[in-house]
């Protein structure tokens, strides 16, 4: 194992990780929204607003992310849509997170006991005040760890931008492997980087998740 | 530039024989993935420790790092030490090891869940302790969890877009290869988007029929 070049190159993946992590959170931010969105789309009283969110969460779930993340980075000037790599990223991945987040978040308040939104609107509590005052706090509690394993795997599909060219974590080790001949040595030190990184976050998520629940 | 689908049905052939690189590198990786995480499974349970501790630390490390970043290391890291397989062959090994180490989480946990009275029965009726697991333990932990192995199959097809990074003319590869003679990203990205999503619907079926036929009706 050739350490020295390690100590060399290092550096340069420290700077990309902190690409990876600004990528990370502003996927998780746009995921979490096209989330609630879906969720709320999917759970709608109108068959057709259901339906516009079933299909979301079918295409984005049903193709892989790479050739979202393809169409609207080649494709978009296309159809008039205009991103640099690291914005087509953040979108593409935001959008597919999201598909699978609405999965995570509609689970979490469908999983809500019906007796609880019928007791709330027998107390005289609207349609609204019943969802925002009973179901949500209760199933915010149930979302905290699916969603850390959402976040867990968009940590991990940040990745693929580097396939746009975008520099961070795997587009660095890629390159260095390129020119340096030691994908061994390079795929320590960037997976070092994502294990400390998604290592954080879990904990981050478990700390959440004890602190949401009763008891 | 608009877009323009009159130019797709001429390059058909080139997408559909990506398609049928798509399925079998799905199917080999599949298969690789099923009875490496049976093998992962018994060892991460009953290796002896010093076998069992490194290949924990190992499996942790690949749950833990994006499979784009594997790929690179399977693919460049075999040519590194004088084994220079075809890009397709990387890409099943490094496509099935990867999903094999989320399967062998699955297994391990149902192993562990079967009764032990299964055990204690197989033993006291004199087959061998590895006998007993291979025969009645195992078959029993597998069957438990198809259907969230199912889901990681399904996960794979949507991954094995990742495989074209390397070089191998899968579906997404084939797409991109058409749109460098066309200049037409979005109208053949669509379109394996499409093929994508037929092929994952017909996956899974697939996979509903074999849950249907392995599960005990009771």
């Amino acid at each position: 194992m050739d350490i020295d070049l390690m100590l060399k190159v290092y550096p340069f993946f420290i700077e990309a990780a902190w690409v990876t992590i600004l990528l990370s959170v502003l996927t998780a931010i746009l995921g979490l929204t096209c989330g609630a969105l879906g969720a709320a789309a999917r759970l709608s009283r109108f068959a057709l607003v259901r339906f516009v969110g079933a299909a979301y969460v079918s295409v984005f779930r049903g193709t892989p992310a790479l050739i979202q993340l393809f169409i609207l980075y080649f494709g978009g000037p296309q159809i008039g849509i205009q991103l640099d790599a690291f914005e087509a990223g953040v979108i593409g991945l935001g959008i597919n997170a999201g598909a699978y987040m609405t999965e995570t978040i509609r689970g979490a308040i469908i999983s809500i006991d019906k007796g609880q939104r019928e007791a709330a609107r027998t107390l005289g509590l609207s349609q609204w005040q019943a969802m925002y005052k009973i179901i949500l706090p209760q199933a915010a509690r149930l979302m905290v760890r699916p969603l850390g394993v959402n976040l867990n795997m968009l940590i991990k599909a940040t990745a693929l931008v580097a396939a746009i060219s975008v520099i961070e974590l795997t587009y660095t080790a890629q390159r260095y492997i390129g020119s340096t001949y030691k994908p061994f040595e390079m795929f320590l030190l960037a997976g070092i980087l994502y294990m400390i990184i998604i290592y954080v976050t879990g904990r981050g998520v478990a700390w959440l998740d004890r602190k949401v629940q009763i008891n | 530039m608009g877009l323009d689908f009159s130019v797709v049905p001429q390059y058909l052939d080139i997408i559909l024989l990506g398609c049928a690189w798509t399925i079998g590198i799905t199917v080999a990786a599949a298969v690789l993935s099923f009875f490496g995480g049976i093998i992962f499974a018994v060892i991460a349970l009953y290796a002896h420790w010093a076998i069992r501790q490194p290949f924990r630390l190992i499996a942790w490390v690949f749950m833990g790092t994006p499979l784009l970043l594997q790929l690179f290391l399977i693919y460049f890291g075999l040519v590194q030490i004088g084994i220079d397989l075809p890009a397709f062959i990387a890409g099943i090994i490094g496509l099935g090891l990867h999903f094999a180490v989320y399967n062998s989480e699955l297994i391990q946990t149902a192993i562990l869940s079967v009764d032990k009275g299964q055990m204690e029965a197989a033993r006291t009726v004199g087959l061998s302790r590895s006998q007993a697991l291979r025969k009645v333990v195992i078959p029993q932990a597998v069957r438990a969890v198809i259907p969230p192995i199912g889901n990681n199959m399904i996960a794979l097809l949507k991954d094995s877009a990742l495989v074209s990074v390397i070089g191998v003319s899968e579906l997404t590869l084939s797409a991109q290869r058409v749109i460098g003679r066309t200049y037409r990203p979005f109208e053949f990205y669509l379109m394996a988007a499409a093929f994508y999503y037929v092929i994952n619907l017909g996956m899974e079926w697939v996979l509903r029929k074999i849950e249907r036929r392995i599960s005990i009706s009771r």
